[in-house]
């Protein structure tokens, strides 16, 4: 295949999916979007302003760490860690937010809203609109209010407002509804910063685009330091924001493998999980076509995942493109699993991930020895666990 | 000539505009329904819109999210409300009756699967909220290939192109949402409602049913009076749920309510 990898449409498909499913209110608002985040893509002011944020508020580029002792640890190829968990909010989130609220700076948006499930996005919204002076109301479900309160205290302590969602699960999907309700209600004064590659056109094809950086830094790097391209990419799958932004600038590269890690849960065989490309099938859930976690009669079911994080029914579509067109592969790693990955880390190399990361850890862990020692893999570590010590303590009996 | 065109042709040669109830199928349990269907139109009713209950309804306020809740409690489908339908049809065949709800129970069934099952149950028009005409090409011309109408929602922002292509793409009516936001939200400002029918008038030859803050007979009374059809749904949920002891109360009351906006609505 020569072509060039060139997705989404105009319209917003990749493929069969993607695409502007939502009621006519939004229509004009994603329109507008659309229309200003193309014209302001190619605004060479614009690029230099997010740039200089990504640099100097961020704290861009991130390192790409070799991690030796784990490497060795494990006898296989060589793993390195794309170290999201440095940027300042301790999360990949950051890198679109940034760009988002610029965005809306841009179109004269004086309101933000934003959904989160492990709160890394709604942090990171927070911070923007602090810095901005923009009102800030961040929707949460309110399991994820409960089992990730330090990050609703960080929200709180940035000036937005929280508003725990009592509907449906209680979790993501039902803070993007409400979400999504805000919006189609304030939509003249108020800017939505969807947190991942989900969400009606353009959201999918902005968001990744503003998290590519990951990708296209990382390539760069592995060349400085490696003097290749690496063998293969890992990266955790909820939304699949950092996932994409990690792949993206390797689609055209064939000899890159791309793996996307989805939550297990307690097993996929058990129907807990959160696991949708790899048990799912295709539906239209939140403004675009994608793969669903769903009952026979299109009625989306409730997920679970011991990462907030990635307690979503649905994925990106270009995820689900990657997939059937074979592109990318997905696989799932249970919750033990993931506390596996986040324990190996932890010790082997002295840095604590986000149970999310952890399950892009726990595949790692798994590949590296099937591959030969002179073999790369560029592992994503898109959040780092300090969020997540009260849920680790608890799951470990241990009182803090 | 579609069951739904036919209504609003005849009513507008008496002058009248068609009083169009919203319920959510299921709600407050499954047996609920179909009388509630019959006593509506005993009350006065020109079109019934069912409402296909959502696990995720986007576009619905706290009321119809929590109609759709109790629904799916009794695991109501699509499915289920495709069978009262059917139902219904035995004993009344003049009252149209229009699905509302979200695509994604319709791509479960499949499109063309749905569309035959609601021709089956001579369902007359089908409402996909997160469908629009964008999106709904496929979906379009299995409907309306079974002589089923397509019902588009126009919003206060919509533009001259989009009411033509609503206008292009639907048939039976075009839908009103008169206000920004969600179902149950807010109230009625007549003089913007006013100018916006005027514009879509002249961008479609469809009939316009407005919805979103019809609240009691007085608002139903000001609506009929700019479009062609008034559709009222969260009032009515309201009833149900102030009276999930009785639901028969709960039908009395909605009987009630739709009694005094239609004389209203004539006078």
């Amino acid at each position: 295949m020569t072509e060039k990898y060139n997705m989404p449409d105009e319209r917003g498909h990749f493929g069969p999916y993607g695409g502007m499913f939502v009621g006519e209110t939004l229509m004009l608002p994603i329109q507008e979007l659309n229309a200003a985040y193309q014209q302001y893509l190619k605004d060479p002011e614009f690029i230099a302003e997010l740039d200089a944020d990504l640099t100097h508020y961020v704290g861009r580029p991130s390192p790409l760490y070799h991690a030796e002792r784990w490497s060795r640890e494990l006898g296989g190829a060589q793993i390195y860690l794309k170290r999201e968990d440095l940027n300042h909010t301790g999360a990949h989130k950051i890198n679109n937010t940034v760009g988002q609220a610029l965005l809306a700076k841009r179109m004269g948006k004086t309101r933000i809203i934003a959904e989160t499930g492990a709160g890394q996005h709604g942090v990171a919204t927070a911070t923007v609109a602090a810095r901005l002076g923009l009102e800030c109301v961040i929707y949460m479900g309110a399991v994820d209010v409960v089992r990730q309160s330090l990050n609703v205290y960080r929200m709180k302590l940035l000036g937005a407002t929280v508003v725990p969602v009592e509907s449906g699960s209680k979790t993501l999907k039902d803070a993007l509804n409400e979400a999504l309700r805000d919006w189609v209600t304030n939509v003249d004064n108020t800017f939505y910063i969807i947190g991942t590659v989900a969400g009606p056109h353009p959201y999918p094809a902005m968001v990744r685009d503003f998290q590519a950086i990951i990708g296209r830094e990382a390539k760069q790097q592995c060349l400085d330091q490696v003097g290749r391209l690496p063998d293969a990419l890992v990266a955790c799958v909820g939304g699949g924001s950092n996932a994409i932004g990690l792949f993206y600038p390797f689609i055209d590269d064939r000899s890159v493998k791309m793996i996307g890690v989805e939550a297990a849960g307690d097993g996929v065989e058990t129907g807990r999980h959160s696991a949708p490309l790899c048990a799912g099938r295709p539906g239209v859930l939140h403004g675009n076509r994608t793969y669903l976690m769903e009952d026979d009669d299109g009625e989306i079911i409730e997920t679970h995942s011991i990462s907030a994080g990635l307690d979503y029914p649905g994925v990106g579509p270009e995820h689900a493109w990657l997939k059937d067109t074979g592109r990318a592969e997905y696989v799932n790693i249970t919750d033990t699993e993931a506390l596996e990955g986040f324990h190996a880390l932890t010790r082997m190399e002295g840095i604590i991930p986000a149970l999310e990361s952890s399950h892009a850890m726990a595949y790692t862990m798994k590949l590296a020895p099937t591959m030969k020692k002179d073999e790369i893999i560029i592992v994503c570590l898109s959040g780092r666990g300090d969020k997540d010590m009260q849920t680790m303590a608890q799951r470990e009996g241990i009182e803090l | 000539m579609s069951r739904l065109t036919a209504t609003f042709e005849a009513l507008a040669k008496t002058g009248r505009k068609a009083l169009i109830p919203f319920i959510t199928a299921g709600d407050p349990n499954p047996e609920f329904t179909l009388p509630l269907m019959h006593a509506m139109v005993e009350a006065g009713v020109d079109v019934i819109e069912l409402g296909v209950p959502f696990s995720d309804p986007m576009a619905d306020g706290p009321v119809i999210q929590r109609a759709s809740e109790r629904a799916l409690d009794y695991k109501m489908s699509l499915r289920r409300v495709l069978a009262i339908a059917t139902e219904f049809r035995k004993t009344n065949q003049q009252t149209p009756v229009v699905l509302m709800g979200y695509v994604n129970p319709i791509e479960a069934m499949g499109y063309e699967d749905f569309a035959n099952a609601a021709q089956r149950a001579e369902i007359d028009g089908v409402l996909t909220v997160d469908l629009p005409p964008e999106e709904a090409e496929e979906c379009v011309s299995l409907l309306k290939a079974r002589d089923i109408d397509p019902i588009f929602l126009l919003a206060p922002n919509s533009t001259d192109e989009r009411i033509k292509k609503m206008d292009a793409a639907g048939s039976g009516y075009l839908y009103y949402v008169s206000l920004k936001g969600v179902t149950g939200a807010g109230h009625l400002n007549v003089v913007d409602v006013e100018a916006k029918l005027k514009q879509i008038k002249t961008n479609t030859r469809l009939p316009v049913a407005v919805g979103f803050g019809v609240k009691d007979a007085q608002t139903a009374k000001t609506v009929a009076g700019l479009g062609d059809g008034v559709v009222v749904g969260s009032a009515l949920i309201s009833k149900i749920e102030a009276n999930l002891d009785d639901p028969e109360r709960a039908k009395r009351e909605i009987v009630d309510l739709l009694v005094a906006m239609r004389q209203a609505m004539d006078n």
